[in-house]
């Protein structure tokens, strides 16, 4: 008798001390990063750089032009910031599972008690700690070098910040997907596939710049949202609640089926014995 | 009347093809592991036992068959029955850049050990890591990292243990230690161990039964005295060398 393919339960994604464990993968890329100062370091080091380059652009489009484009370069370095949010919040948890893999250490954490649901809390914990480390300061800087807040988007700069997490996680569970498809060969996506969204996503320009045709697949993506809010907020002074609801529900949208994809491809491998070889 | 203890763990059937039109890896294999009790799982490369082991923890869907650990049934309840489990290999590395402690301290957490100071600091004395628990692990020989791991699978106290050749390249000395470690667990918790390797004295020495495997099916079982009476040999190893190489059995004396 053949037995049917393994089927996902609540059971099967959190279970009874399931904090404890999240706390212990947590606890483990902490301890990684305390005894690895130079991680920290590169944490920051892009958003920083990118931050300083906009910044300078910023100034240059201040200072040759009127006060409109003053507006306009703080928009685009609010949008540096804000994207950067997303940038690192998907490596976040990209990397931190990478990390399992390039340490051989994936095997021990499949056959402990800890649940998919688990890992992937572990992993957002971890996204959300390496973003605050990488962002936090160009910020700061940003406000120290060219005296651009983005506290002036006010309360709404949470809601923002949140609905670019959560879809970097969107796209993480994409890529870990991968990875656990296609193995270590897959890793590379786990620093270029925001990337290549980024033309899409309308984190410098309104999305009403795109051609028509590509304008559906903008308004498919949180971010764009998300950045039309902020630019309606910077430029106009206006909340605009249609934009930032719209980023939220695509943003479950895109979870609950990223979330899915993961889950079938994890049991995938555990069919295939993917998680046997999955550094090769 | 006196009761029956049911089997620490319980395989029946268990079957693993990687293609639908492929060979089976693992084929019907069946046997049963009574608690404080050790079974050998023996065979040459690509005999099975890799992939067995990996059904047996989880790691892979078995094609067919059924496995209870622990009176669990892992097909659906698995992480029930990985709390109480615990797993070595030397081919599992545990990450390199954390220290001893934090490395123990990470995997006490995920089995959830209560008083995980307590239980670190005795597996400390126990292995004789108090030298270097607050290194990284990375920088260890390979006789403390041997140490470690074992450290690691009995962190959460486990009453089923699965060893991948936990003694592979340690020299004879560090080997007798792990082995006498191993009895010492086993005398003291009654955890039924379940211990793939090639090292035949190793085998003798831990082992109640054994299951010989080749190319993916048990060909023969019974206990160490058994196969030896059974093959007319002196050592486990020639008997292993019978199977592999399909070589005539000696009768033994009458």
């Amino acid at each position: 008798m053949t037995n049917p393919p393994p089927a996902f339960g609540m059971a099967q994604l959190f279970g009874a001390g399931g904090a404890r464990r999240v706390w212990g993968l947590v606890y483990r890329h902490i301890a990684l990063y305390r005894r690895s100062p130079i991680r920290v370091v590169e944490l920051m080091y892009w958003p920083i750089l990118q931050m300083v380059v906009w910044g300078f652009v910023t100034a240059y489009l201040a200072g040759v032009q009127n006060n409109v484009a003053s507006v306009a370069a703080g928009v685009l370095l609010g949008g540096v910031l804000l994207w950067e949010a997303a940038l690192r919040s998907q490596m976040g948890f990209s990397i931190s599972f990478l990390e399992e893999i390039w340490s051989r250490n994936l095997g021990h954490l499949f056959v402990s008690p800890l649940r998919p649901g688990e890992l992937v809390a572990g992993l957002m914990a971890m996204s959300v700690i390496r973003t605050l480390v990488g962002v936090v300061p160009a910020m700061v800087l940003a406000w120290l070098l060219y005296a651009f807040n983005i506290l002036t988007l006010g309360p709404l700069l949470v809601l923002f910040f949140a609905s670019l997490l959560l879809m970097g996680w969107a796209v993480a569970l994409g890529v870990v997907s991968l990875v656990l498809r296609y193995g270590a060969g897959a890793e590379a996506m786990a620093w270029s596939i925001l990337m290549g969204i980024t033309p899409f996503a309308a984190v410098f320009y309104p999305v009403s710049v795109l051609p028509g045709w590509l304008q559906p697949v903008a308004y498919a993506l949180p971010a764009s949202h998300v950045f039309e809010g902020m630019r309606g907020v910077l430029v106009h002074g206006t909340a605009e609640w249609g934009h930032l609801a719209a980023a939220y529900g695509l943003n479950l949208l895109w979870l609950a089926g990223m979330s899915w994809v993961f889950l079938r491809q994890f049991q995938a491998a555990r069919v295939k014995g993917a998680l046997l070889n999955i550094g090769e | 009347m006196q009761s029956v203890m049911p089997p620490a763990l319980l395989v029946e059937t268990l079957t693993k093809r990687y293609a639908a039109d492929g060979p089976p890896a693992v084929d019907a294999l069946s046997f049963a592991l009574a608690p404080g009790e050790t079974l050998g799982l023996l065979g040459g490369n690509g005999a099975g036992k890799t992939t067995t082991i990996a059904m047996l923890l989880g790691l892979l869907v078995p094609s067919a068959g059924r496995i209870v650990a622990l009176g669990h049934d892992m097909a659906t309840d698995r992480f029930d029955a990985l709390r109480r489990m615990n797993f070595s290999s030397p081919y599992i590395a545990l990450p390199h850049r954390l220290s001893v402690r934090e490395n123990l301290r990470v995997y006490g957490h995920l089995y959830g050990v209560a008083g995980l100071d307590r239980r670190i600091a005795a597996l400390a004395e126990e292995f004789q890591l108090g030298d270097f628990l607050d290194r990284p692990a990375g920088q260890l020989s390979a006789g403390q990292k041997t140490r470690v791991a074992l450290a690691k699978a009995l962190v959460n106290t486990p009453d089923l243990l699965l060893l991948d050749e936990p003694t592979a390249s340690l020299d004879p000395d560090t080997g007798d230690w792990v082995r006498t470690a191993l009895e010492r667990y086993r005398a003291a918790t009654g955890c039924a161990i379940l211990l793939a390797s090639h090292n035949m004295a190793e085998v003798e020495r831990l082992c109640g039964q054994v299951v010989m495997l080749k190319q993916g099916r048990a060909v023969d079982r019974g206990s160490p005295a058994e196969l030896l009476a059974k093959y007319g040999r002196a050592d486990l190893e020639e008997v292993f060398l019978d199977i592999a190489r399909d070589r005539q059995r000696v009768e033994a004396p009458a």
